[in-house]
């Protein structure tokens, strides 16, 4: 096992205008494992998923201290292009964003923004992850077809492809199976478990048996502090905090 | 609490539900009785004189007096000038209001000043907007023209099309335009490619307004577009209008031109309301992808 991480947190804090929502949070993301970030709602789950491809920097009143490195680039550094960043993740977010565009141009936007690609090429490139999605067999009739028109499960996997096509090295999830129902979410669950192979995956949840099912490593937050992480195994057979034990036994949720 | 008050209060709530429901009823009924009023005023008033060489023909020698002749300067030059004023907001609404929505953070004091400018500028009455575009077509040394017309009509329509594009962009949900960025986009990829495609109809109605306005107004025509017979051939020219036109043939002392005011304000009617169906119907063919 390769030890090298493209994700290391470091201190970091965020500020909303004055309320201070992460404290300290320092981690190194493992390579090639799902990590899962469990906690209480309102813990910060969401603010440190987002702070990592800098989807907090256009928010507004938000302050951000300490240092977050992708590939060894601080991504708060004024110097680093936010479209790299980005460009390096895909995002799920709760509920599927589906852009307000046909499903072919769906997966087709991250492609063409950032290369110049012939049609043919941008086809095959549609359909390819539209396959490692899990929702080729499905639309590939009706590529031109309004995506809104998908369920909200197609929409999630087409969210999925989409960010796939970028070329990403890391898939970030934002308690991406929320809005889905139970079919809809174990199919999501098993790709991200497929993915893992070739990617780094973070995702958030509140459920606990989701992160039972499918997480490597868990990081678990409580008001905004980083109480506990390592292997999933080890941490939810034996958790050292007492705050950890007692999320896990349901006591905090 | 004991029964019978309660009983009391609640008829008092149903009684309350009852004036408030009649009041509305009411504001509904004056609002389409206007609109009725006004439109069966125009054509009764209009249709006699209504025939086609009003909508073929210029005015011929003595179209004042009651003689031969149509008012299809005003049609064209109309056209003309609101299509070059709408353009010409066009280019400077989508700007800003991408700018303070897409751009601008969300508490931007930039953005917030930027709106109360557009809503005093809403504000201003379209006469304003005729002297100001005559005072810059005195300084430029220009003459009253299409050009200075569509300039002044410009002016006016201008914060009419940002203020309604505002709130149609202002609903884009925040969470549509983090995917585009998510995956890389910059704000103008994400501006042009995602949030014009979500609003396409509510910007389009923007546009509409903006030119049903534009082509309604007389004041600000007055003394930048002048008045001609003839039809314009470039933007130097002189252009008629089809308020102006109403204005003139109201103000003579013979009834059959005034008959022909109110045929040509069902014109101008008339006009609006195919211009909307139209750029309606274009416009239903790019809102199937819109996310709801």
């Amino acid at each position: 096992m390769e030890t090298r991480t493209h994700i290391s947190v470091q201190n970091l804090s965020v500020y909303f205008d004055e309320l201070r929502v992460l404290k300290d949070v320092s981690i190194d993301i493992p390579d090639h494992k799902i990590t899962v970030i469990i906690g209480p709602s309102g813990c910060g789950k969401t603010t440190l998923l987002k702070s990592l491809n800098r989807l907090l920097d256009p928010l507004d009143g938000v302050r951000v201290g300490g240092r977050v490195l992708v590939d060894n680039i601080d991504i708060y550094d004024p110097r680093t292009e936010v479209t790299e960043v980005r460009k390096k993740m895909g995002l799920l977010s709760q509920r599927p964003q589906v852009l307000p565009m046909s499903i072919y141009e769906n997966v087709a936007y991250g492609p063409r923004i950032h290369n110049h690609i012939d049609k043919k090429r941008l086809g095959e490139i549609v359909e390819h992850y539209l396959r490692m999605a899990g929702l080729w067999e499905e639309v590939k009739d009706r590529l031109g077809e309004p995506a809104s028109r998908l369920s909200v499960g197609q929409q999630q996997r087409l969210c999925l492809a989409r960010g796939l096509a970028v070329g990403p090295e890391i898939i970030l999830g934002d308690e991406p199976t929320s809005a889905l129902d139970p079919q809809s979410s174990q199919n999501v669950e098993r790709r991200l478990i497929e993915l893992k192979e070739e990617y780094t995956v973070i995702v958030v949840t509140h459920i606990l048996r989701q992160a039972k099912r499918i997480a490597d490593y868990i990081a678990f937050l409580y008001l905004g502090e980083l109480v506990e992480h390592g292997p999933a195994a080890e941490v939810f057979a034996n958790p050292r905090d007492p705050r950890m034990r007692a999320y896990l036994t349901g006591e905090i949720s | 609490m004991n029964h019978p008050s309660s009983s009391h209060w609640l008829r008092r709530r149903k009684l309350k539900e009852g004036i408030f429901r009649v009041l509305m009823a009411a504001a509904v009924v004056v609002v389409i009785g206007c609109l009725v009023l006004i439109v069966g005023t125009i054509v009764w008033k209009g249709l006699p004189a209504m025939n086609l060489s009003m909508i073929t023909q210029t005015p011929k020698g003595g179209y004042y007096l009651g003689r031969e002749g149509g008012i299809l300067n005003a049609i064209v030059g109309s056209l003309y000038l609101a299509s070059g004023a709408t353009v010409l907001a066009i280019l400077f609404s989508l700007p800003v209001v991408l700018y303070i929505n897409v751009y601008a953070q969300k508490h931007s004091r930039l953005a917030s000043l930027t709106r109360f400018s557009l809503d005093v500028l809403w504000g201003i009455p379209s006469i304003v907007y005729g002297a100001f575009g005559f005072i810059i077509m005195i300084f430029f040394g220009l003459r009253a023209s299409l050009l200075a017309g569509i300039l002044a009509v410009g002016l006016l329509e201008f914060p009419i099309m940002s203020r309604a594009a505002d709130e149609v962009i202002r609903m884009v949900p925040r969470e549509l335009l983090e995917a585009s960025y998510s995956l890389g986009a910059t704000r103008l990829e994400t501006a042009l490619k995602v949030v014009i495609r979500q609003c396409l109809p509510g910007l389009l109605t923007a546009v509409l307004i903006a030119f049903g306005r534009g082509i309604g107004d007389a004041a600000s025509v007055l003394f930048t577009a002048g008045f001609t017979d003839r039809i314009p051939t470039s933007l130097f020219q002189p252009a008629a209008t089809l308020p102006l036109a109403i204005f003139f043939q109201l103000g003579t002392p013979f009834p059959e031109v005034q008959q022909r005011a109110y045929a040509s304000a069902a014109i101008l009617t008339v006009l609006i309301l195919v211009i909307s169906l139209l750029a309606r119907g274009l416009g239903k063919r790019y809102t199937r992808h819109i996310i709801k």
